[in-house]
């Protein structure tokens, strides 16, 4: 029945044009909320231009030499863009296989100097639990780095390990999820929960997840949609320090 | 707990590892439904502890008695004998292991999005290393890093059982003493290919040996202690608390409850190093356990809890089949079906199986005259090497 359904909806992606891509994203919008406010991107956008850095591994980059247009930091920036007329949006992606949360986070403070970023998209957890990282190591590393990304004038937004039907029982990433859910609620941080999403992605038959496949047609629908989900959620973001700001002038 | 009578084996331990089995074949199945039951959700420790800690006390039992009755190198003969059985099942485990995990990688699996995830296979790239790295226990993939730390906790068991049969106190403070610092020092083995032992055995020995103390070193005193009213009321009270952090964990902004200072120092709660909250949440279970369920409760001879102690009674045959188990449950509901019906179906399914064979197992040593068989006195079947 749900391959039925797979089918069905996979037919009807095909037929219906750019719409459906953003369908099939709308369907897991319910599980992209911004938590906290983004104060250093509304004043970057405010400025009239916004620079965000991805840092992540492999999961952020999708191989090929049409991978780095069609992976999610560049739909990031294509959908930012779209959402934010007049602004000046770069997204730079920094992902690069191998590197544990502890690897990157000892890299933000030249990120932060040299691309001085309103805002780090950082996706984590999978290069950690493949090594064998303890998750309570885990833990303390994006606690620290938290603060210092701050004060270097940036915001945060987390990025979990992606659902991966196929190898869950050999990669224990939820232990690493939940640090990550962990850290992003203690500092009031904003998670992108990619893990929750594609599950749902999953589930509904959205997207095939379990195909044996050489072809980048899915996984280039399934980072296009991150990228606007993430857009979506930059800019929720940016709504709450609004929202916040209102607050504080009623009081 | 009390110490067990020369008339009886205590029930309770056999009941209670049988429930810790059923538990970790649950929790190893990952997205499954019926993970929702298992007491990981309802608090810090879960049933890792339980295990280790009742693997302690039987060992500390089984062996005590063969250390009184033979002498200690009878008894270090049969621990290490012991060993080794449960190092053979670790290496049939890991076969299995290795058989599946080359049929999903040569059959089923490609896909320009989980290249990172694919990276999990490397290993076959060089089996022959791999082989090398489980043979010496340095290789352990997700799941099969249990029966490493019962090795190691065996084959240091006969030194341990020594001083507590002699210096109780000391076996107890010493264990503590490693265990804080190996907490302090970061003490742990190295694993394959990176990283350490996620079961870090310096830190794990702690319950290991607080089992065995409480099976043959505590005093009568320490029991009155241990199951006094204030005891009971402190444990009641933490395990409520502990509940209320946990159910944080799953209320969206509920976290913000508890405050910062609270937060900063109780997280991470760490498993690989047997974090103080988790030991202190496993004994508050156990001291509660203790007062609710007595040794005498009649509950624990019924026809509905005797497929669980029938489990606890053949741990490591059972333990290995449940990872067996999972390994399956996990194949099917990846493969074939993700329905919850099937996660529930999967689940039952598996626990009946490991029901039949704990049946089975006690049902074939009755007729070949070993353990539990009419006429037998019933702690034989345990020195028969049921630590």
């Amino acid at each position: 029945m749900m391959r039925l359904a797979a089918i069905l909806l996979g037919i009807l992606g095909c037929v219906s044009t750019a719409s459906g891509a953003d369908d099939a994203c709308a369907v897991v919008g319910h599980l992209v909320q911004a938590d906290a406010a983004l104060p250093r991107v509304a004043a970057a956008i405010k400025k009239k231009s916004l620079t965000v850095v991805v840092a992540g591994t492999t999961s952020s980059s999708l191989p090929g030499p049409n991978g780095p247009a069609l992976a999610y930091p560049s739909r990031l920036e294509a959908a930012l863009q779209q959402k934010l007329p007049g602004v000046t949006v770069k997204v730079t992606s920094l992902a690069k296989p191998r590197q544990s949360a502890a690897d990157m986070a000892q890299a933000f403070p030249k990120v932060l100097r040299d691309e001085k970023p309103a805002l780090i998209v950082w996706q984590t957890g999978t290069a950690d639990a493949m090594m064998g990282v303890g998750a309570d190591a885990f833990q303390t590393t994006l606690e620290d780095a938290v603060s210092r990304v701050h004060d270097g004038g940036a915001d945060i937004i987390f990025i979990n390990p992606q659902y991966s039907p196929r190898t869950d029982a050999l990669i224990a990433t939820a232990p690493f999820a939940e640090a990550m859910r962990w850290v992003a609620n203690g500092n009031a941080i904003n998670l992108f929960d990619r893990q929750g999403v594609m599950r749902e992605w999953g589930e509904l038959g959205t997207f095939d997840l379990h195909a044996a496949t050489k072809s980048l047609d899915t996984a280039a629908r399934v980072h296009d949609c991150i990228g606007r989900l993430l857009a979506d959620l930059v800019v929720q973001g940016v709504a709450v320090v609004g929202d916040e700001a209102k607050d504080k002038t009623t009081r | 707990m009390p110490p067990i009578g020369p008339t009886g084996r205590d029930l309770r331990l056999d009941l209670f590892r049988g429930l810790a089995l059923w538990l970790i074949f649950l929790d190893h199945i990952p997205q499954n439904i019926v993970n929702w039951v298992t007491i990981r959700n309802y608090g810090f420790s879960d049933a890792a502890e339980i295990f280790v800690f009742i693997s302690g006390y039987t060992a500390a039992f089984v062996y005590g008695r063969a250390a009184h009755d033979r002498g200690m190198i009878v008894a270090t003969a049969r621990v290490w004998r012991r060993a080794w059985q449960v190092y053979v099942a670790h290496v049939f485990i890991f076969v299995i292991f290795m058989a599946e995990v080359s049929y999903l990688t040569t059959s089923v699996i490609e896909n320009p999005l989980y290249s990172e995830e694919m990276r999990v296979f490397d290993f076959l790239q060089q089996p022959g290393t791999a082989l090398f790295e489980a043979l010496i226990l340095k290789f352990q993939p997700n799941f099969m890093d249990v029966l490493p730390l019962y090795i190691v906790l065996l084959l240091a068991f006969p030194a341990v059982l020594w001083l507590l049969l002699r210096q109780p106190t000391l076996a107890l403070l010493l264990s503590l003493a490693l265990y804080t610092a190996a907490k302090i020092l970061n003490w742990n083995l190295p694993a394959y290919p990176t990283s350490y032992w996620f079961f870090n055995p310096f830190a794990w020995q702690f319950i290991f040996v607080v089992g065995a103390w409480c099976s043959v070193g505590a005093s009568e005193r320490a029991h009155e202690l241990l199951r006094s009213r204030a005891a009971v009321r402190i444990a009641v009270a933490y395990l409520a608390l502990s509940f209320l952090v946990v159910l944080t964990w799953y209320i969206p902004r509920a976290a913000a409850l508890i405050p910062k200072v609270v937060q900063d120092w109780i997280y991470p709660i760490d498993k690989n190093n047997l974090d103080l909250l988790r030991f202190l949440h496993f004994a508050a279970l156990a001291i509660v356990t203790v007062h609710f369920v007595p040794i005498d409760w009649p509950g624990l001879k019924s026809a509905w809890l005797r497929p669980m102690v029938l489990c606890g009674q053949h741990s490591l045959e059972i333990f290995c089949l449940g990872i067996f188990l999972s390994f399956i449950g996990y194949f099917v509901t990846s493969e074939i079906s993700r329905s919850v019906a099937m996660q529930i179906l999967i689940s039952v399914l598996g626990i009946a199986v490991m029901i039949a064979v704990a049946w089975l197992i006690t049902w074939y040593n009755g007729v070949e005259g070993r353990g539990s068989g009419k006429g037998r006195k019933p702690q034989a079947d345990l020195a028969g090497g049921e630590a």
